[in-house]
């Protein structure tokens, strides 16, 4: 019994540590932003790398959503005669939710990886170390324009994700369903409120950050050689994956909830 | 003579990793445009003194001046000054393997905004000539250099910003006969030209002889010989004379490390 609650103190313990240096880590990437220099360089390679390469991906993954979404829909309204219901839920559910979190959730597997096994690895073989002997802050130069490009970055993903997602349910309820084109597009735009796309694109820009800041945090901190890398990649995956859900919930209740 | 202030003066320097002694009570004087010879056996700490002396790693205690300043105790912004004058030659390289090897040279130079990146480039292989390699070596990424080009490439870069301290790790480990004593030339040049100070860690007796001014011996954390270089192979110190000659048998025993 005692074990069990030493245990869990431990754990508790072990977890506000750990918050408590990721919100620290976090405040000073961002304070560095507001000091110069600022590295244009780092900031475009990160951004490409979030933003642009990950394209793919998140195109793939908004269409096949859309898409998904309008059969499923179409077959559940299909019951109460509700057919007509179909694009708004395809443009609600994608514009404010699907889209912001599925987008993280691809981000943060294949760039959250990405950004610690870097990190990671430059931290093991002293980079980071040789980087501040050379008058070079490592929080500055590594941190900060990432934490930056992965707000920004994330956003102009879930553009692109909004708009594809929407198309994937036009072609199925069009070419499948049988909708009227016309008809869907006016049913599309007129259940959307401006809110409904900036809420999701705040969502996002938070995501992108959750993303780039679990990424710098777990390699920055790695120890000990290959396995502490593949270690922390592993840990930025997870930890990014949770808390962008959980922050999915926190964005939710705090634009919609009146 | 006795009025000289050392470039270097290191009292009572301590650290501990858990319960693993390391350093324990190091005292070392550098003299200005010296250069100081460090030997000891693998694991004995010397890496370890000079990332203490870098700020790289914390001391437990001690006292670590540069120029007669105390840089643990002094304002944050002022010792990262002091250290910034200091160029480091890390054990294994610690290249930026996302960057080539000019901009690897050139690193220090354009952090500090002395020169624009069309002079960096020229300028590095300027340097990269200095230690025997051309300038097209400059185009290629650190992971297409052998282990001793990379090792060559950490020293100019080491070297770019005529840093008026300048650490080394094991500078000619890895490298040819030859090679080596073109590099220890260019180290002991870099002292008598530019008027550096130098300190090498070296476990190569032809090269520290070479190299250094002055020599100090580490074992079991603390300093237990300093003196002149040239008198390294009979210094009269039985755990020296034993390291020197590399003879098995001695006050020094092999023991596991723990
Ligand atoms: N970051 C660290 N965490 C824990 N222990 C460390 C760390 N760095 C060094 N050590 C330990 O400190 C001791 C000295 O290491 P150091 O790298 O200074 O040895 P060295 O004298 O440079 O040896 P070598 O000649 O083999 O390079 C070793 O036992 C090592 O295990
Ligand atoms: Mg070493």
């Amino acid at each position: 019994m005692l074990d069990l609650l030493a245990a869990v103190g431990r754990a508790s313990l072990a977890a506000c540590r750990f918050t408590g240096q990721l919100a620290i880590f976090g405040l000073s990437g961002l304070s560095h932003l507001l000091r110069p220099p600022f590295y244009w360089r780092m900031f475009g390679r990160a951004l490409l790398e979030i933003g642009y390469f990950s394209l793919p991906v998140v195109a793939l993954t908004a269409i096949f959503t859309g898409m998904v979404l309008a059969l499923q829909s179409y077959t559940g309204f299909a019951r109460f005669s509700a057919e007509g219901a179909v694009a708004s839920v395809v443009v609600l559910s994608v514009t404010r939710e699907l889209g912001p979190v599925l987008a993280g959730l691809m981000v943060a597997g294949r760039v959250g990886a990405a950004m610690a096994a870097e990190i990671g690895t430059m931290r093991v073989t002293d980079q980071i170390d040789a980087l501040s002997t050379l008058s070079t802050n490592p929080m500055k130069y590594l941190v900060a324009p990432r934490l930056l490009a992965g707000a920004i970055a994330l956003p102009l993903l879930v553009i692109v994700a909004d708009i594809l997602g929407v198309m994937g349910g036009y072609i199925i309820a069009t070419f499948k369903l049988g909708f009227n084109q016309a008809f869907y597009l006016k049913n599309t735009l007129d259940f959307l409120q401006p809110t409904d796309v900036i809420s999701g694109l705040a969502k996002a820009a938070v995501f992108g950050f959750i993303i780039a800041l679990m990424g710098c945090f777990q390699g920055y901190n790695s120890r000990g050689g290959a396995q502490g890398v593949g270690a922390a990649t592993t840990a930025a995956v997870v930890a990014a994956s949770i808390l962008i859900l959980a922050f999915d919930y926190v964005l939710t209740e705090m634009f919609f909830a009146r | 003579m006795t009025a000289a202030v050392p470039k270097l003066r290191i009292r009572g320097l301590r650290k501990s990793f858990g319960d693993k002694r390391v350093l324990d009570g190091i005292d070392l004087d550098v003299m200005p445009r010296t250069s100081m010879v460090v030997i000891g056996g693998s694991g004995s700490g010397k890496s370890v003194l000079l990332k203490c002396v870098l700020g790289l790693i914390q001391p437990d205690a001690g006292v670590i001046e540069i120029d007669g300043q105390d840089v643990l105790r002094m304002r944050r912004a002022d010792a990262e000054a002091a250290r910034a004058r200091i160029g480091m030659l890390f054990q294994n390289g610690a290249l930026f393997d996302s960057l080539p090897v000019w901009e690897n040279v050139a690193f220090g130079l354009l952090a500090q905004r002395r020169i624009d990146r069309r002079a960096a480039r020229e300028r590095a292989g300027e340097i990269l000539a200095q230690v025997g390699l051309a300038a097209s070596v400059g185009e290629l990424s650190p992971a297409e250099l052998s282990g001793g080009m990379q090792k060559r490439v950490a020293l100019a870069r080491a070297i770019a910003a005529q840093p008026d301290m300048m650490f080394f790790d094991e500078p000619t480990t890895g490298l040819d006969p030859i090679m080596g004593a073109v590099i220890d030339g260019l180290i002991v040049d870099c002292v008598k030209r530019l008027g550096s100070t130098a300190v090498a860690i070296t476990h190569d007796m032809a090269s520290a002889r070479r190299i250094g001014d002055a020599a100090a011996m580490i074992h079991r954390g603390k300093i237990i010989w300093s003196g002149p270089a040239s008198a390294l192979m009979d210094s009269g110190n039985p755990e020296v004379d034993q390291f020197t000659h590399g003879r098995r048998e001695g006050p020094i025993q092999m023991e596991l490390r723990r």
